[in-house]
């Protein structure tokens, strides 16, 4: 068994130094301890900021530490993310935001301040690099780190290495995050969660099918509510309860995804830890303040939604060959529809004229609470709105938006935009 | 309904009706053929709800009457006879049944009522014409390898059908694009189509009416409206709903400007293009065209096959170009040039290239060229 102290990065076996049972450190007496017997052999790790946004608020105004804290938008938006002390009301993140007060009244309301938490974000992203050039963002606060062969550049292993890496995030950017390390992605990912906040959890190799054993198969990467009821149809709740069937009738019941089941359910995640790892869609949307029912009234929100898209897009060099309007009714149901384009694009129009063709079939007379768009299969901007003899308008629908863009970018984003997005007075 | 009618003859029928049956139908008359005898003469129908065919041959008809039988089963049935031999088709009994005899052979085939099967109007149409078969084949077969089978944009799944003018002239022109090319193919203004609708016809009545018309030198009877497309001819009557779309401004992608004219003798650039286009990848088929004084040079690689080139001696004075084209593209317009020159109009390796017969003003086409 090896303990490792989380204050100081001290790494012993109590059994060479004489301690009770390494229950606080031998050099900083710090109890915060964790042990494990593989502790000095697993090097994939998921460092996961502990409410993130919460917390960069809370550093930032001493006033509001002691309080309950949650950061969200308006009276309809949800939670983007709730302190530690909102969560014991019970509030979690992506809850409507009314449901978050009735059950935290007191709590302190920050709307979200992208520049800020993107800053941070980014500070702990050079952090992490560091430390290793196998860095995978999950997202703004999140990422999976691989550590094989950094022991002898750092002097350390790779949990040490970690234990230093968020003191050094909590002293330098001030937000504490937790830190899941194991064998493989998904696992990481797991124990990040078991430990927090700013916690340790290790799964071991040894242990990884016994803890899996119980846990509810929703936990595996991918598998998300629409697989969790069929499994649940066949009687499969508990990710113990996959290793009952082989690989290939796994496959024959769930398809491709039958595979990963299986193996999955006996610890295995051959997916390696990617830096470049592009995102597979780019997507935006908006939580109206009122349900809208009115088709044109969705539609002018669908405009300026595909306009900013647009703009993500250009700005990244990629356009989309697959347009998703999503919309959510008043009663929470979500509908989402697809649509592949003939040509990929960047263009706010393109976009636009799909998603409101898709939004012609949706919008019924039922009043919606959300409504998003994306795009998916990604291509290069140079692979993105190429000529075609079957569209004679595209050339110059190409050159009024670059007309547009360059307006902005010289007069600002508000200097031109178009009339549909327009409110009627 | 009992009749007498020769398998060959029969076959024939059948074989023009039986593949608008779909081979999956949620709603099983539309499996059935539809048989109508009647003074000396046997009807055949079937149809998709969106295309419908009736095909009539002389039979030695005994009792009139009309059915319906699984129509992939009959012909499979008439299909496997021996050739010359007498088939009879009989209905007449109570147990819903049509009973096919032939030399030893015996048949029972379930049936369904006539009344349910659906009948396709022609609607009122709005100009009537004749055009010859031959000339109806020539739209159709210089077109239809341009159609594009992309569902999100339905409007170009058949080909458009309008007439215009060009130079004063009017014609009765049939375009079709999937948007990497475009073919336009014209023929002198029928009487009577003067003043049509601009109509797309699908790919599928396409390929049907095809087939009908094979062999065929007689004049097609065309009827028309805005919805709706009948042609007969030969006993045969072909009645198809038309997509209901605006095809796009076609005119508007057919480049003027361009400057650069190569003439190059036909089969020898196919030949060349195909024999230089097996290296090329599967994915791609691109190959790289560099024109230089009297020269074209033919070129391809890929990284996984090698590279290959081939010259040519061609028609062309001007500056030094080099264009990409899918060669896929390039050997479906050389098959439907009957002349033996071609000639592409040039403007630069990233705009539209013309390609028409050196010979011959009716046919013109659109290619798309690729980054090579």
């Amino acid at each position: 068994m090896h303990h490792l102290c989380r204050d100081c990065g001290k790494l012993w076996e109590p059994e060479a130094v004489g301690s009770a049972a390494g229950a606080s450190c031998p050099i900083c007496h710090s109890r915060r301890i964790t042990s494990h017997t593989e502790l000095v052999d697993l090097s994939i790790a998921h460092i996961d900021c502990d409410a993130f946004y919460a917390s960069v608020e809370k550093r930032d105004n001493p006033d509001i530490r002691g309080k309950p804290v949650i950061v969200g938008g308006g009276k309809r938006g949800v939670v983007s993310a709730a302190c530690y002390i909102a969560r014991i009301s019970g509030v979690r993140s992506a809850m409507p935001m009314f449901q978050a007060l009735k059950r935290c009244p007191q709590a302190v309301v920050i709307p979200p301040d992208m520049k800020k938490y993107s800053a941070a974000g980014k500070q702990i992203r050079t952090l992490m690099e560091m430390v290793t050039p196998l860095v995978e963002p999950l997202s703004i606060d999140e990422a999976f780190l691989d550590l094989r062969g950094t022991e002898s550049l750092h002097g350390t292993s790779p949990a040490q290495t970690l234990v230093n890496l968020v003191n050094r995030i909590e002293e330098e950017v001030g937000v504490t995050a937790s830190i899941g390390l194991s064998y493989n992605k998904s696992l990481a990912k797991i124990a990040s969660d078991l430990d927090k906040p700013r916690g340790f959890a290790i799964i071991g190799e040894d242990e990884a099918l016994d803890f899996l054993e119980d846990k509810p198969v929703g936990l595996i990467w991918g598998v998300g509510k629409a697989l969790r009821s069929s499994l649940e149809k066949d009687g499969i709740s508990k990710i113990g309860e996959l290793r009952r069937f082989s690989e290939s009738e796994l496959m024959r019941r769930y398809g491709a995804m039958g595979k990963r089941l299986h193996e999955f359910s006996h610890g295995r995640d051959i997916r390696g830890v990617d830096p470049i790892s592009t995102p597979k869609n780019i997507s935006t949307e908006t939580t109206f303040n009122n349900d809208i029912e009115d088709v044109d009234v969705l539609a002018r929100e669908l405009w300026l939604l595909c306009d900013k898209l647009s703009t993500r897009l250009k700005k990244s060099a990629t356009g989309g060959g697959t347009v998703t309007l999503k919309m959510k009714t008043a009663d929470f149901k979500t509908v989402t529809r697809n649509r592949q384009l003939a040509v990929p694009t960047q263009l706010a129009d393109d976009l636009y004229q799909t998603g409101r063709s898709l939004l012609e079939g949706v919008a019924d007379g039922r009043k919606f609470r959300l409504i998003g768009i994306g795009v998916a299969k990604l291509v290069p901007a140079s692979d993105a709105d190429y000529a075609d003899l079957a569209d004679p308008d595209r050339a110059r629908r190409v050159s009024v938006e670059s007309a547009m863009d360059s307006l902005r970018e010289r007069f600002g984003e508000k200097s031109v935009a178009k009339g549909r997005g327009l409110k009627p007075r | 309904m009992k009749l007498t009618i020769e398998r060959a003859t029969l076959l024939k029928s059948l074989g023009h009706v039986q593949s608008v049956v779909e081979r999956r139908n949620t709603i099983p008359i539309l499996s059935n053929v539809k048989m109508t005898a009647a003074d000396g003469r046997l009807d055949l129908d079937a149809t998709d709800m969106d295309l419908d065919i009736v095909a009539g041959v002389a039979a030695d008809v005994s009792a009139p009457g009309s059915t319906t039988a699984p129509a992939h089963t009959l012909y499979e049935i008439v299909r496997k006879l021996p050739d010359g031999t007498q088939v009879e088709l009989d209905a007449t009994s109570d147990d819903g049944q049509l009973a096919l005899r032939a030399g030893r052979s015996r048949f029972s085939l379930t049936c369904l009522p006539t009344e349910d099967f659906p009948v396709m109007a022609g609607g009122d149409a709005t100009h009537t014409f004749s055009i010859a078969a031959g000339e109806l084949r020539g739209l159709i077969d210089r077109t239809r390898f341009a159609i594009s089978t992309e569902e999100t944009r339905y409007y170009l799944n058949g080909i458009y059908l309008h007439s215009t003018d060009r130079d004063g002239t009017s014609v009765l022109r049939a375009v079709a694009t999937d948007g990497h090319r475009l073919a336009s193919v014209e023929c002198p203004l029928p009487s009577g189509a003067a003043g049509m609708p601009g109509i797309i016809v699908p790919r599928k009545t396409i390929a049907e009416l095809r087939k009908l018309i094979e062999d065929s030198s007689d004049d097609v009877d065309v009827s028309l409206s805005e919805f709706k497309i009948r042609f007969t001819f030969d006993g045969a009557v072909l009645t198809s709903k038309l997509i209901d779309g605006t095809f796009p401004d076609y005119q508007r992608v057919i480049p003027e400007g361009n400057d650069k004219e190569m003439d190059v003798e036909c089969r020898m650039f196919g030949d060349a293009v195909d024999r230089v286009s097996a290296i090329s990848s599967e994915k791609s088929r691109a190959v790289k065209m560099k024109l230089a004084d009297g020269i074209l040079t033919l070129s391809a690689s890929s990284p996984e096959h090698g590279s290959a080139s081939e010259e040519i001696e061609v028609d062309f004075a001007g500056d030094e170009i080099e264009i990409g084209f899918n060669s896929r593209y390039l050997l479906d317009i050389v098959q439907q040039v009957e002349g033996d020159a071609m000639r592409f109009v040039l403007a630069d390796a990233a705009s539209p290239t013309i390609i028409r017969e050196v010979d011959d003003e009716s046919a013109l086409y659109v290619l798309m060229p690729m980054r090579v």
